[in-house]
């Protein structure tokens, strides 16, 4: 019978493979990633189901004795509600932002570094500086030592320039508060265009040497090169790039909570900091939860399709 | 071009790896001057907001907030001494065991998994994968407040358990990834040869699989432990006074005692150090770590 009745695998899916181990065998298999599976499973699902259930709740901490169900008003309040709008808004810019102009400037870097010049090595590991600074240290940085309007370095150096051509004193701008999007948006290129010029380079620098060579013979001008070869090449790096640097900007909250706090008003408050404001400034347990269960789903959407991207690199990795 | 030079179309990415033309060898092509001025202007770019953090950091309070900005006021170790002989000290150390404790669960619970999705695939190896994959796509935020609740009902918040445990969770879909790359390259043949000749597990571990496999548990520790290092949202949200961890630090800091900026350069400088140190030792392994194994 065991080879009618398939067992049952997490997913409830039926475990056929195109080999059929005997059971014994199978499980054997299977063991050694059960502990990660159930881990998993618990830590990542159990919440998820925990938030479903909260969502339904009308849950305020500041009103302890009332806590009940109110079934899907809290979703009417959340597709509803003027300032959750706002924020997938700007949870939209910004991360639109921050991934485009890093892939623009990591491949600008990432074709720099692909070539040999003086000090190639240093200017990498100078480069992916950036990278590794701590986020929260970096978005310190950024709102206090150079965008304060006081004694920033941007505007002590705009001062001093300024100075140097006679001029009494430079303009002081407040740069956080009459550009807070593109502050944020700044201070996170900075942060992740390293990220992307490590990818773009290892792409760059995985394209094969006799097909470039080739091109070359044939007369291929540089931008022709570029254009026909390098960049269809490329193609797929920058879709991981791309991938995987969404995953992580979206859920910015380091940089929101420290450079802005969501402000001026709301105009830079992204999802992240709009559900942990819901949370802890306003208490409202019920329309967090149920915010929180929005923002999985839209996350599974757009994951779909990443997933793809990636599925697609590892497909070719795997069929080896 | 002729047929043979035109890369088939299904040509594998490990078939490309084997023909790569490496970064550093004699045939790059070399940046004209005019490129290299603007390579190196571009960096130096970049790399300012650290130099600037580093060098405001061994400066005096007074000669730090100066408008326009003082490059050459004395140097002074000040800042530091202050930092240590003060509050950071306890900070550092959850921090370190917030990271350690979370890397080394990981590591027992991925690199099993890692084998099951490789070396001795189960059924269905791929969806597993992608399983894990998908629960990397989960916005951490949403997890927060079942997280807080629950937490809370157990009496664990302020606890650094918490934390290694949430980071686990964080963690543990990069690391099977990244693992499973890893053992993929151990070589089949050896493995079936090493079989047929009567080798048990143990063996086959230990002469095998480690070998390939110690550079890769070596680049997995290093971005599980930056994820974690680096972790804030979680970490200001869950802790308290007594397992809070560095950027809580740095966040509370400037709340609570005003902006000193050379001390607060300090103290950013501090904190990012141990990952500016495992990122520059291993920058080769960085990329592949970041894009899940799938760069290399």
């Amino acid at each position: 019978m065991t080879t009618q009745t398939h067992p049952l695998n997490k997913h409830g899916r039926p475990l056929a493979g195109h080999v059929r181990p005997t059971g014994v065998n199978r499980w054997q298999r299977r063991f050694p990633l059960l502990p990660a599976l159930i881990f998993t499973v618990v830590v990542t699902q159990l919440p998820f189901a925990a938030t479903l259930v909260i969502s339904t709740f009308r849950w305020n901490i500041l009103r302890p004795g009332d806590r009940h169900f109110t079934g899907l008003s809290n979703y009417a309040f959340v597709f509803t509600d003027e300032r959750l709008r706002n924020a997938v808004v700007n949870t939209v810019v910004l991360t639109v932002s921050v991934v485009v102009l890093s892939v623009v400037l990591g491949l600008g870097l990432a074709l720099l570094l692909d070539r040999r010049f003086p000090g190639r090595g240093l200017a990498r590991t100078l480069l992916i500086a950036p990278f590794l600074v701590m986020p929260v240290a970096a978005a310190l940085l950024w709102k206090h030592a150079i965008y304060n309007p006081d004694y920033g370095l941007l505007n002590g150096t705009l001062n001093a320039v300024y100075r140097l051509f006679g001029a009494d004193n430079g303009p002081t701008v407040d740069w956080v508060s009459s550009f807070p999007m593109s502050a944020l948006v700044v201070a996170l290129v900075w942060q992740w265009t390293p990220f992307m010029m490590l990818i773009l380079l290892a792409g760059l620098q995985a394209q094969p040497g006799d097909v470039l060579e080739a091109a070359k013979v044939d007369g291929a001008s540089a931008p022709q090169t570029f254009r026909h070869i390098t960049l269809p090449h490329l193609r797929q790096y920058i879709e991981l790039g791309i991938v995987l640097g969404s995953i992580f900007v979206v859920q910015t909250f380091d940089a929101v909570y420290t450079i802005t706090q969501g402000g001026p008003g709301s105009q830079t408050t992204n999802l992240p900091y709009e559900i942990y404001l819901t949370m802890f400034r306003k208490f409202e347990y019920g329309q967090a939860a149920a915010a929180g269960v929005v923002v999985v789903i839209g996350s599974i959407v757009i994951a779909t399709f990443a997933l793809r991207v990636v599925a697609s690199l590892f497909r070719e990795e795997a069929s080896r | 071009m002729t047929a043979t030079t035109t890369p088939a179309a299904s040509e594998t990415l490990m078939q490309k790896l084997i023909r790569r033309r490496h970064g550093d060898d004699e045939q790059a092509p070399r940046l004209s001057p005019l490129w290299t001025f603007v390579a190196w202007l571009a960096t130096l770019a970049f790399f300012a907001p650290v130099a600037w953090m580093v060098l405001t950091s061994f400066h005096q309070e007074s000669d730090a907030a100066t408008n326009p900005p003082s490059l050459f006021a004395p140097l002074t170790f000040h800042q530091y001494a202050l930092l240590l002989g003060r509050d950071i000290t306890p900070y550092l150390l959850n921090s370190a065991m917030a990271s350690v404790f979370s890397t080394l669960l990981v590591l027992v619970l991925a690199v099993p998994a890692a084998y099951a999705l490789s070396i001795k695939p189960v059924e269905k190896w791929t969806d597993v994968m992608f399983f894990f994959l998908s629960t990397k796509f989960l916005p951490l935020i949403a997890a927060l407040l079942p997280v807080y609740v629950i937490v809370k009902d157990v009496g664990m918040l302020d606890n650094v358990w918490t934390l290694i445990v949430l980071y686990t969770s964080m963690n543990l879909p990069i690391a099977a990834w990244m693992m499973r790359s890893f053992l993929a390259e151990v070589p089949k043949e050896i493995l079936e040869a090493a079989e047929v000749d009567g080798a048990g597990l143990p063996t086959v571990l230990l002469r095998i699989v480690a070998p390939v496999a110690m550079p890769g548990l070596a680049a997995t520790s290093l971005i599980c432990f930056i994820f974690s290092w680096n972790e804030f949202m979680f970490a200001v949200n869950l802790t308290a006074t007594r397992a809070s961890t560095a950027p809580v630090f740095l966040v509370g800091f400037i709340t609570n005692e005003g902006l000193f900026l050379a001390r607060l350069c300090a103290a950013a400088t501090l904190v990012s150090l141990p990952v500016l140190i495992a990122g520059f030792a291993a920058q080769d392994k960085l990329v592949r770590g970041l894009s899940l194994g799938a760069v290399k």
